[in-house]
């Protein structure tokens, strides 16, 4: 398959960046999108030109470091999948691919493709956490918890924390993210101790940050690879709502 | 051809399963070869003082390599045959793999010395307290 590729470069933050068009041959249909990039870059290489830099580790859709906009959509033209995941089957022979960062403000462009988003490990931060010996896992049956309330902690625990839900809202709003994170703890007994505070702690960093507000358009859900449904977001309204008040018994 | 390639080719017949010794000194020669080409030769673009992922690759390799030449020198110098990793010359009359305990029960910890130096060899030797090793047997 042939395609022409319009990619953003940008040298560093401060540049202004601009697009640039390179054509790519003889890719067949079963290479992922990343090693298209690959191909390119290896040339690009051979021609003494510099290669894109784009974010990429487990290429299994488990890391949530691929994160591009491709075509106007983050992760691509397929829904709920990561950027590593999409094959150039998914695209027409001799289409053209306009392949640009997450855009946001809070996720400033280190290079080319690469943006900085560790604005979401400090909203994470922000929840709070301890640093003590937990000792061995404790006997599975000593906290009950029934089997569809895990079931949904589980589902929101899934978020990689790609940030397409940034990308893809037109606010540049992590509530998906944020929500799911919240929303994990606070359906698990381990979770109810901290479960005011950090709800608005979160809410409060993921503001100072810079992230836009929620209006409900529900782009994120459409594009998120870890499904992540909008009732994390419901979750979050909820507990942030409750936690404003009601009183924390555990305040000090 | 790229430099991983070449390495792969050197290592993969002669120091894989079996070795030989005829075989495991010609790989020894090629990765270090292979490695004062790298050096030299290497071509890596954008600079050391910008955010640079094929910088990040290229130390991987530089690294893969020393590595690699480490693994050689610690197969050779280990003049037995254990379980899998056995060695043409160290074999039973049936063909077993020959262990020898009394020269090489022991951890070989290799300590670098500089370059274009060789390694520095620290046994940490086996201690087995309760168990004693046994030859296996599948027969
Ligand atoms: S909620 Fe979904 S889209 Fe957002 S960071 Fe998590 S996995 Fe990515
Ligand atoms: S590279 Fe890990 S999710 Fe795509």
């Amino acid at each position: 398959m042939r395609f022409t590729l319009r990619i953003w470069r940008q040298k560093n933050a401060q540049d202004p960046g601009r697009f640039e068009t390179y054509e790519v041959d003889g890719i067949s249909p079963n290479t992922s999108f990343l090693e298209m990039l690959d191909v390119l870059n290896e040339r690009l290489i051979k021609e003494g030109k510099e290669p894109v830099a784009f974010d990429h580790d487990c290429r299994e859709g488990i890391c949530g470091s691929c994160g591009l906009f491709i075509n106007g959509r983050a992760h691509g033209p397929l829904p709920n999948i990561t950027t590593c995941r999409l094959y150039m089957r998914h695209f027409r022979d001799g289409e053209t691919i306009t392949i640009e960062p997450f855009r946001a403000k809070p996720f400033p462009v280190i290079r080319d493709l690469v943006v900085d988003r560790s604005a979401l490990d400090r909203i994470i931060q922000a929840g709070g956490y301890i640093s003590v010996n937990a000792g061995s896992a404790p006997d599975a049956n000593a906290i009950p918890i029934p089997k569809p309330v895990a079931d949904r902690a589980f589902d929101y625990a899934t978020c990689i924390g790609c940030g397409a839900c940034v990308a893809a809202c037109k606010n540049a709003s992590a509530m998906l993210f944020t929500a799911a994170k919240v929303a994990h703890l606070a359906l698990l007994p381990q979770g109810q101790p901290e479960r005011r505070q950090r709800v608005q702690k979160m809410v409060a960093q993921m503001d100072l940050e810079g992230f836009g507000h929620c209006s409900n358009t529900g782009a994120c859900a459409v594009e998120c690879p870890a499904k992540i449904p909008l009732t994390a977001i419901a979750q979050l309204q909820r507990d942030f709502i409750w936690a404003h008040f009601t009183p924390d018994p555990y305040a000090r | 051809m790229s430099f991983t390639e070449n390495w792969g080719k050197s290592c993969g017949t002669t120091v894989g399963l079996p070795a030989t010794p005829k075989g495991s000194r010609r790989p020894l020669q090629q990765v270090r070869e292979l490695r004062e080409r790298f050096w030299r030769e290497v071509r890596v673009p954008g600079t050391g003082a910008e955010f640079n992922q094929n910088l990040e690759k290229a130390l991987r390799v530089a690294d893969f390599l020393e590595l690699g030449e480490l693994m050689i020198v610690d197969a050779y110098h280990r003049e037995e045959s254990c379980g899998c990793h056995l060695r043409e010359e160290y074999q039973t009359p049936e063909g077993e793999a020959l262990r020898r305990d009394e020269e090489y029960a022991y951890v070989a910890a290799w300590e670098w010395a500089g370059e274009n130096e060789p390694p520095i060899l620290h046994k940490e030797p086996l201690q087995f307290e309760f168990v004693k090793p046994t030859v296996r047997s599948y027969k």
